[in-house]
């Protein structure tokens, strides 16, 4: 045990001092190269240079890590299983005429309808709740909470709570405990259909209401004085207020929240794979991708074919982001 | 808004429903903290929410060896003490066979099938009398009776998990994992984003939107290429192709868009002036950055810390593809996940075990709050 420890420590100091060494080195090899001399095309060159010196660690990382596997993947998509051969479209026409893959378009759609929207609505009433009740910092505390929270340890937690032990009386998952004691029947909840992909979203949403309700918390406060007091003055109801005054204030931010969490939403694996490892009709997309790559020897080519199915999703967001980011530099 | 003094129906009215909101998403944790500390046998029995009020159990004991039994007015007699009752318990019912363990309350009396009679008081002293004929054989009589069981907690559960569970290890695996995967990408990043705020160079503004788009990209269009160029390495230099080195690796790769894009805001944001007189002063951009701009980011270096912190510590997928998932290399979140499988109506290996897993997290989450919101805020509104 503490050699590994020990083991630990000595790689935890290789890799950081190794990086702050890199960074020091480099820039001081650039100094000496390129002289210290106050000449202007020298002092031009040295600062060409240096940007790069900081940039490119981090850019390096990003091709590797991000922009070059796209690329790869895309290329492995048209291969098969130990990519050797090409076989065309085949991965996708496979894809496209698997039921199994049928179900998992029409699980992520409701993954992607129900989940942001329900976060979102719970997550602003929360906001608006906490900021009129004296224990409103308590409360944003409690809910933000399952954001530390594992994926799979909040599926431990939901697990429990939907814990079917038979057909008996006194059930120990809470859900069960609630149905028995207002007259239903208990039942195994995460192999009934339908039910059991709305109660792994439930995980979700419960993970992502606290990040909604961060998010359109500080939107709320931005929201001005003088508009709510005018309407107040106008004889507006606060229900009226609420809607037609604050909401279209803070609809940009709405959005942005909304969207985070499909981006997440359309990524979600740890709990599906740790609740129901997608029986019963519960797949979602980036478990089968998972269980392509390793079922049996694995299948390269119809994993790669479904990450590709994602990468294509998640397309739009970043086109939007992108644009977004260009007019705000504009507007600077 | 209106000012909620003015309205207290309002007021009570938002109390209520938070109250319900907050009790509804504490309820599931609370349960599994709950039943992580209950004893096994109880924890399979009922439910985590019956776990302070005290149970009845039923069980019997047999009296002392007819050896013992004294001649007295009323017949033979064995008299003595309940052992239960002896630690302590209160005994509430009692009765002399299987199918009537509840017949005759503390203190009475009860006439059994052949005569004989047995009383038990609450403290569980208890007398059995054979009136007509000496008691016979060398066994004592069994006697049926409840005691009631006070609530009681236990961390055996957690000495279970801890051990057998192989958990203590996965615990020091993650943080192997968590600390240099959390603080390279810091570094790389912070570095990163001084040359995209503050150094002219060519194509910054098209990199840097380059940077943003990668934001969203999906883990998952990584994975087939990188388990290969894994393997292609290790093979080429000899080496396991699953390790630290390369989870350290990925881990920094996925986390540098958000790092990047995070500490350029805000970096983005300091005066211009701070900057421009220490360059016109002869300090080098190096000396700039880590003498002026460094010091004054810490809130946002902050706020990636514990972002990457947090999302490493909870990972699952890269882990599971990028390490091996043997004992020296499994890390909390695969090895709870692979006690789903095995133990999976285990409650209190999984509810101890889950709470190991969420303890360190939650405890940075609580202490640097703060940190974490801004951090949020500021990748999110723009």
């Amino acid at each position: 045990m503490s050699e590994h420890i020990t083991s630990a420590l000595v790689a935890i100091a290789i890799g950081v001092l190794g990086i702050l060494a890199y960074f020091w080195i480099s820039n001081a090899i650039l100094d000496a190269l390129i002289g210290r001399s106050r000449r202007p095309n020298k002092e031009v060159l040295r600062e060409q240079i240096r940007p790069w010196l900081f940039v490119g660690p981090a850019l390096l990382f990003l091709f590797v890590y991000l922009v070059y596997p796209v690329f790869e993947t895309l290329y492995l998509s048209f291969k098969d299983e130990n990519s050797r051969e090409f076989v065309g479209f085949s991965n996708y026409t496979w894809l496209f005429n698997d039921p199994e893959f049928h179900i998992t378009l029409r699980n992520n759609l409701m993954w992607l309808l129900i989940v942001p929207t329900l976060s979102t609505i719970f997550g602003l009433v929360i906001a608006v709740l906490a900021d009129r009740s004296r224990w409103g910092t308590i409360a944003k505390s409690i809910i933000f909470m399952p954001m530390a929270i594992s994926f799979v340890g909040a599926s431990v937690i939901w697990k429990f709570v939907y814990h079917y032990n038979g057909d008996v009386a006194n059930q120990i998952g809470i859900l069960n405990a609630l149905v028995v004691a207002f007259g239903g029947e208990a039942q195994f909840w995460l192999a009934t259909p339908l039910w059991n992909n709305l109660l792994l979203m439930v995980i979700l949403i419960w993970i992502q209401t606290g990040f909604a309700m961060v998010i359109l918390g500080a939107a709320l406060r931005g929201v001005p004085e003088e508009t709510l007091e005018a309407a107040i003055i106008d004889g507006a109801t606060e229900i009226q207020i609420f809607f037609k005054i604050i909401i279209p204030q803070i609809m940009a931010t709405i959005v942005v929240v909304w969207t985070t969490i499909a981006i997440l939403v359309l990524k979600v694996f740890d709990i599906v794979l740790a609740m129901t490892n997608g029986q019963w009709e519960t797949q979602v997309l980036a478990n089968l991708m998972y269980d392509w790559m390793f079922r049996g020897a694995g299948d390269f080519g119809r994993g790669s074919a479904i990450a590709i199915v994602l990468m294509i999703s998640v397309i739009p967001i970043m086109i939007w982001n992108i644009r977004r980011f260009r007019q705000e530099e504009m507007g600077r | 808004m209106s000012k909620p003094a003015e309205r207290p129906l309002a007021r009570i009215a938002a109390s209520a429903g938070l109250l319900a909101l907050v009790i509804l998403w504490i309820v599931p944790t609370l349960g599994l903290l709950i039943s992580s500390v209950r004893d096994k046998d109880a924890l399979a029995e009922s439910g985590w929410w019956t776990a302070l009020s005290a149970s009845e159990q039923t069980v019997f004991e047999r009296t002392a060896s007819p050896d013992q039994q004294i001649e007295t007015a009323d017949g033979w007699v064995i008299q003595g003490q309940l052992e239960i009752a002896a630690t302590g318990y209160t005994i509430t019912a009692f009765g002399g066979s299987q199918r009537t363990p509840n017949e005759g309350a503390p203190g009475s009396t009860v006439t059994l099938r052949n005569g004989t009679t047995l009383s038990i008081d609450a403290q569980g002293n208890y007398r059995f009398v054979s009136p007509d004929e000496p008691f016979t054989g060398s066994r004592g009589k069994r006697m049926f009776f409840s005691y009631e069981k006070p609530a009681s907690f236990t961390l055996d559960n957690y000495k279970e998990v801890l051990t057998e569970g192989r958990l203590g290890q996965a615990f020091i695996n993650t943080l192997t994992v968590t600390i240099p995967a959390t603080v390279i990408p810091v570094l790389m990043a912070a570095f990163a984003a001084y040359a995209f705020s503050w150094m002219p160079f060519k194509g910054r503004n098209w990199l840097f939107a380059g940077v943003i788009g990668l934001l969203v990209v999906p883990l998952q269009t990584s994975l087939v290429p990188l388990l290969r160029l894994y393997s292609d390495v290790g093979n080429a230099l000899g080496f396991e192709a699953k390790g630290y080195a390369g989870v350290w690796m990925a881990h920094t790769g996925f986390g540098l868009p958000l790092a990047i894009y995070l500490m350029r805001n805000y970096m983005k944001s300091l005066p211009k002036d701070l900057i421009e007189c220490a360059r016109v002063d002869g300090a080098s951009h190096f000396h700039v950055f880590t003498k002026i701009v460094l010091p004054l980011s810490v809130p946002a270096l902050a706020s990636f810390t514990i972002f990457q912190f947090l999302w490493v510590w909870n990972d699952l997928l890269v882990a599971l593809v990028f390490l091996g998932q043997a004992e020296d290399q499994i890390v909390l979140t695969a090895q709870l996940r692979a006690l789903l499988g095995t133990r999976g109506s285990n409650w209190e290996v999984l509810t101890s075990g889950a709470f190991i897993t969420i303890i360190l997290p939650l405890v940075v989450f609580f202490s640097l709050q703060r940190f974490f919101v801004r951090g949020l805020v500021a990748g999110s509104v723009k």
